[in-house]
């Protein structure tokens, strides 16, 4: 991948930003999902709260059933791969899949590497609940990063923990010396220039999302004013009561995250949200899945 | 002067920046309210068109920019900022804006694998550099609209009195020279 085609890449995560992605598994909910005014749709045969029901191994969805997606809607589309399964990437990409997300959420292909997303000229985002994690994960060559949250459980609290704790440590490298810098980027596992750019810009090189037990308005608010340039919503949209006016209430939320009172309007009458389960009731930690 | 930027959905934030480094402040239309503001000009950034075209209808501004467009506000829209403001968009029913003589095309160049990176002359301002992102481009103008910009033959910027716009991303390079086009825009409808 050139220099060249990795600055469009990030590019086109920066016109994502202040929009809400959505998880749909058929051409009818992907229409829906655009709509409602989704940004992007990720397209996947099963939300990863049915994977969480259904068990066992999880892969790439059918390049078919992605297909079909394809001609639904206008907007991009992201599928998910294995970590770790470039081959199931290469074949993302050639299907010519606008991003793909390299996601814990399907079950790992490689306990030890991920892909290597310099190899390839579509663009990668991958989920992260550090900063560690998420610089490694640039440094592979991802040009868009979200918060892995726990998929598939309407809780938010995880989402929540790995925005804080990355913003935490941009703020700490923020104030470091710079001879500080070193031996951060050794404790890190990164190289020295990925730290030294938080430390000057007091963000990620690339834009970062929030996902991961996302199932409300305010969820989505929450998440905004913690800092996250905008948000995934997996099951949370598909599972609820009226996905319709769910999904378009997520995105007003986006937009206007700082304003309770059209917050409060937002809120009404939204219908059931996701059951949801929460932390202490999963035996599946996805977000353990690759560092 | 002050310049609004629709802060809805997409690159608004990169747009202030070049705003920002030019000296000009600018405040963020996020909904109706925001529009009491007082504004010099509008900047409709990149981003999804869907979005914001749904956006500026359910959060009640689209009718009153609108208006205010036919009335001569200065407005630049890059890549979906073109095609909201298009007569027509030859893939897709949707009208927003409407204001500007022009056929878009959406998605003119495919999916990402499509995007690019190009230099090519700008009238009036000379060589500049242009990204485009999954982008339009103008498939056809008529009226007043004057060309300022081709790519590989296609019309990729143009200008209708108080309207500019380009299907490429001025805001994502350094090059500030379109932002202060869009300036001088301004400068010279008071």
């Amino acid at each position: 991948m050139s220099t060249n085609r990795y600055e469009l890449n990030k590019n086109l995560a920066q016109m994502l930003k202040g929009g809400v992605i959505m998880d749909v598994t058929t051409p009818e909910q992907a229409k829906i999902a655009e709509a409602a005014g989704a940004c992007a749709v990720m397209a996947l045969e099963r939300i990863p709260a049915d994977i969480r029901a259904a068990g066992g191994v999880s892969r790439m969805s059918d390049p078919k059933m992605i297909k079909g997606i394809q001609e639904a809607v206008s907007i991009p589309v992201m599928a998910k791969c294995r970590i770790g399964h470039f081959a199931e990437a290469q074949i993302l990409q050639a299907i010519e899949i606008d991003y793909i997300d390299e996601s814990e959420v399907l079950s790992p292909a490689d306990d030890k590497y991920h892909i290597d997303k310099t190899k390839f000229d579509v663009p990668f985002v991958c989920g992260a609940k550090d900063l560690g994690e998420a610089l490694r994960r640039i440094n592979e060559g991802a040009s868009m990063i979200r918060t892995k949250g726990e998929p598939g459980t309407g809780d938010v609290v995880q989402a929540v923990r790995h925005m804080r704790m990355m913003q935490a440590e941009i703020r700490r490298i923020g104030s470091m010396a710079e001879d500080e810098l070193f031996d951060t980027a050794k404790q890190l596992g990164v190289p020295y220039e990925l730290v030294q750019y938080v430390h000057e810009h007091k963000k990620l090189p690339v834009v970062n999302f929030a996902a991961g037990g996302v199932a409300t308005p305010a969820d989505a608010a929450l998440m905004m004013q913690l800092g996250a340039e905008g948000v995934f919503v997996g099951s949370g949209i598909f599972k609820s009561g009226n996905p319709e006016k769910r999904a378009s209430a997520i995105v007003k939320a986006v937009t206007n995250f700082n304003d309770a009172k059209l917050l409060a309007e937002l809120s009404e009458d939204l219908g059931e949200a996701m059951v949801g389960i929460n932390e202490q009731e999963i035996e599946l930690l996805m977000a353990e899945r690759g560092k | 002067m002050k310049i609004a930027v629709l802060a809805v959905q997409g690159a608004f934030i990169e747009h202030e920046q070049m705003l920002s480094r030019l000296g000009v402040d600018t405040i963020e239309l996020r909904q109706r309210s925001d529009l009491e503001k007082h504004f010099d000009g509008l900047i409709i950034p990149g981003g999804e068109s869907t979005v914001q075209g749904k956006l500026l209808r359910e959060l009640g501004m689209l009718d009153e920019l609108k208006a205010r467009i036919e009335n001569a506000l200065p407005v630049f829209g890059t890549c979906a900022g073109l095609i909201l403001l298009a007569k027509k968009i030859k893939n897709d029913e949707r009208v927003h804006f409407g204001t500007m003589d022009i056929v878009a095309l959406r998605n003119a160049y495919g999916r990402q694998l499509g995007s690019f990176y190009d230099e090519n002359e700008f009238e009036g301002i000379g060589k500049i550099p242009m990204t485009f992102i999954r982008a339009p481009y103008i498939e056809s103008v008529s009226g007043n609209v004057e060309v300022l910009a081709r790519s590989g033959g296609n019309i990729v910027a143009a200008r209708q009195k108080n309207q500019l716009v380009t299907s490429f991303h001025p805001e994502l390079n350094d090059d500030l020279s379109v932002h202060k086009y869009f300036i001088d825009m301004i400068k010279n409808s008071k």
